[in-house]
């Protein structure tokens, strides 16, 4: 394969395709549109099911339909869109089906605007709709990364039987980027032992979230437990970035952790020893490794486009061993390299 | 082990369908929620559906309904249903598939779910429990509540100042174009529940045919939270519903004659 010239929510949706979707179920709001738009052509022409929804909330329940058959299918969205669908997240994820979505964050809150915007990483990593449980969370930082995680996200659903949020900032969705895209897989028409076919010659099969008794309701919950302990141990996957040396740590993800790397180029042109940890899962997070990191390192500067979310994530991880500052532009403002190696210097500054 | 019984002269005259489980109900007694389930599971077995049917309950009264039937099912979000049913169905074009749901949940929180099922002609059937009231939360106004009916959240009884006029879903889903069969029935006596039982029949042979969206609207009781006694529940549907909500056919689409007169091939 060659690479081409992709935008980024366009090559998600073809990604998608490739991976054997089924069936897609969407509504549309920028800067997410292109890729509901792209497969409302191709999936008819596939003969595969695509239909625009009525709203975001029909959309989640349409898709928590399909998942219930057993079929490859996906749903997408940004902010307030993706705001909408928490209850059938969640009911979705409490029913042990795998289950793809993806968030194109927008600049937020309320209505806020078609910016690209990183403000929705509490609402992705907490749990994505209510209740007690996390979603796998993968942070494209290209459009490339964001085609190899969009098939990775089918895996990843279908091996754990889980939820997968794709959450991307608005600029990833919308910039055009040379990149590859995988070969078209067929559609696999193996249906689990769990899936909803109609109980032809079998027993009866239940797909359902509603455990009345308590006990009956932490024993699920320990289950699930049980298995975002396996997700963590086994899917933590993160990129680091002249880091053997550093003495200076930004961590960055998405566009964000993108800007950051070239924050690190002109720091270490300017002798600066600056290294990067880009988390390519927010959740699982890489807290081991930053820990680690934290003991090498004379402090630590996050890089979000929002007020400091991931930050949390940061401080619990490092757990006091270095200080941890925070640079982040917000209302869809993309923060300039130049900015972040100001943000390092001062650091360094305070910090001798 | 009652092998010693003689009863060679006897005939089965009632039994439970085979789309049943064998599992007891939960609800209140003289709740017509019951007779409901009952002519569902006979009209799948008189379609010999049992194998093909996927049934989505509601988050209401009927949560329970998929542990009462013998076939796939799940539980959608309240008022959900239609939502849910559509992935489904639309992956798996050639099963059936049924949503059970209540007035609270296809009327209020899922009315924009069931209004573009319908206008899309999903080629779905919907069982519509019409108890003017939300059973499972204890009793509070429903948007089909009557104007006057007291409940848990209108006291003072259901005032049109305050939250408008009862919701006449089946006149308003019949006014789509994708909806091809679309009728109100009533359970409140043997005459009207054999006719509900026909026109659920219908319904599910309009799916089977593939003619669109269907929904037959049951009017039900809740003695329970009517604080009524079931006898006293059936007359109050007679006196009190049936006026504002009408028995009658509202849609029936071209093609839906021929379906109810011939009957469709059981596996098409
Ligand atoms: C999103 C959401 N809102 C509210 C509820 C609470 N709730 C459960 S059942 C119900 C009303 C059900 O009434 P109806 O649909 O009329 O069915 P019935 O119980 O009368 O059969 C409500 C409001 C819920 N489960 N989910
Ligand atoms: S509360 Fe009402 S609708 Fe619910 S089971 Fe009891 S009588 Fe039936």
């Amino acid at each position: 394969m060659t690479k081409q010239l992709l935008k980024g929510n366009v090559a998600i949706a073809e990604a998608a395709v490739r991976a054997g979707l089924e069936a897609y179920f969407g509504y549309p709001i920028t800067p997410q549109t292109e890729l509901l738009e792209h497969l409302s052509a191709r999936m008819p022409e596939l003969g595969r099911v695509f239909l625009q929804a009525e709203s975001e909330v029909a959309a989640i329940n349409m898709l928590y339909g399909a998942l219930s058959t057993g079929a490859r299918a996906m749903t997408s969205s940004s902010s307030p869109g993706f705001s909408l669908m928490q209850e059938g997240l969640s009911y979705i994820a409490a029913s042990d089906i795998p289950g793809v979505v993806v968030d194109v964050m927008r600049g937020g809150p309320g209505l806020g605007n078609i910016l690209p915007s990183q403000g929705d990483y509490f609402q992705v990593t907490r749990s994505a709709g209510h209740g007690d449980y996390r979603p796998i969370v993968l942070a494209p930082a290209s459009v490339q990364e964001a085609i190899d995680f969009t098939v990775l996200a089918f895996d990843l659903a279908e091996q754990y039987r889980h939820l997968v949020i794709i959450a991307l900032d608005g600029l990833i969705g919308q910039m055009m980027e040379p990149a590859e895209l995988p070969p078209m897989r067929d559609i696999n028409t193996h249906r689990p032992d769990w899936a909803l076919t109609g109980a032809e010659g079998r027993p009866k099969r239940m797909i359902s979230s509603l455990y009345l008794q308590a006990e009956a309701q932490e024993a699920v919950n320990r289950r699930t437990q049980a298995r975002l302990k396996i997700i963590s141990e086994n899917e933590t996957r993160w990129i680091e970035y002249m880091t053997d040396d550093a003495d200076y740590l930004l961590v960055g993800y998405g566009s964000a952790g993108r800007i950051a790397y070239s924050a690190v180029q002109s720091a270490r042109r300017d002798g600066l020893k600056v290294g990067l940890l880009r988390p390519q899962t927010l959740w699982p997070f890489p807290s081991e490794r930053l820990h680690e990191l934290a003991g090498q390192v004379r402090g630590c500067l996050v890089v979000e486009m929002n007020a400091g979310q991931m930050l949390d994530d940061v401080r619990l991880a490092v757990n006091g061993r270095v200080a941890v500052d925070f640079f982040g532009r917000m209302g869809g403002i993309v923060p300039m390299p130049d900015e972040i190696l100001g943000a390092i210097q001062q650091m360094q500054h305070e910090r001798i | 082990m009652t092998a010693d019984i003689k009863c060679d002269d006897m005939t089965i005259t009632y039994q439970r369908p085979d789309a049943f489980t064998d599992a007891h109900t939960h609800y209140c007694p003289g709740c017509t929620h019951g007779v409901a389930h009952r002519l569902l599971a006979e009209a799948l077995d008189e379609l010999n559906l049992r194998e093909k049917t996927i049934l989505v309950a509601p988050v209401g009264c009927a949560v329970f309904i998929a542990d009462y039937f013998e076939l796939d099912g799940c539980i959608a979000a309240h008022g959900r249903a239609p939502a849910m049913a559509t992935g489904i169905k639309r992956v798996q074009p050639d099963k059936v598939v049924v949503t059970y749901q209540g007035d609270g949940d296809l009327a209020s929180i899922g009315a924009a779910e069931v209004m573009h099922a319908a206008v899309r002609g999903e080629n779905i059937t919907i069982v519509f429990i019409n108890n003017a009231i939300y059973g499972m939360t204890g009793g509070q106004m429903a948007p089909t509540s009557i104007i006057g009916q007291k409940t848990t959240s209108s006291p003072q009884g259901r005032s049109v100042v305050q939250s408008g006029h009862p919701i006449q879903m089946s006149e308003l889903l019949a006014g789509l174009a994708g909806s091809a069969y679309v009728v109100r029935r009533s359970l409140h006596d043997a005459a009207n529940i054999r006719k509900a039982k026909k026109a659920i029949l219908t319904a599910l042979k309009v799916q089977q045919a593939g003619l669109g969206f269907s929904l037959v609207e049951l009017l039900s009781t809740c003695p329970t939270n009517w604080g009524l006694s079931p006898m006293d529940s059936l007359a109050w549907v007679k006196t009190h519903m049936l006026p504002i909500y009408p028995v009658g056919d509202f849609k029936v689409a071209d093609g839906v004659k021929e379906v109810m007169r011939d009957g469709v091939r059981s596996n098409s």
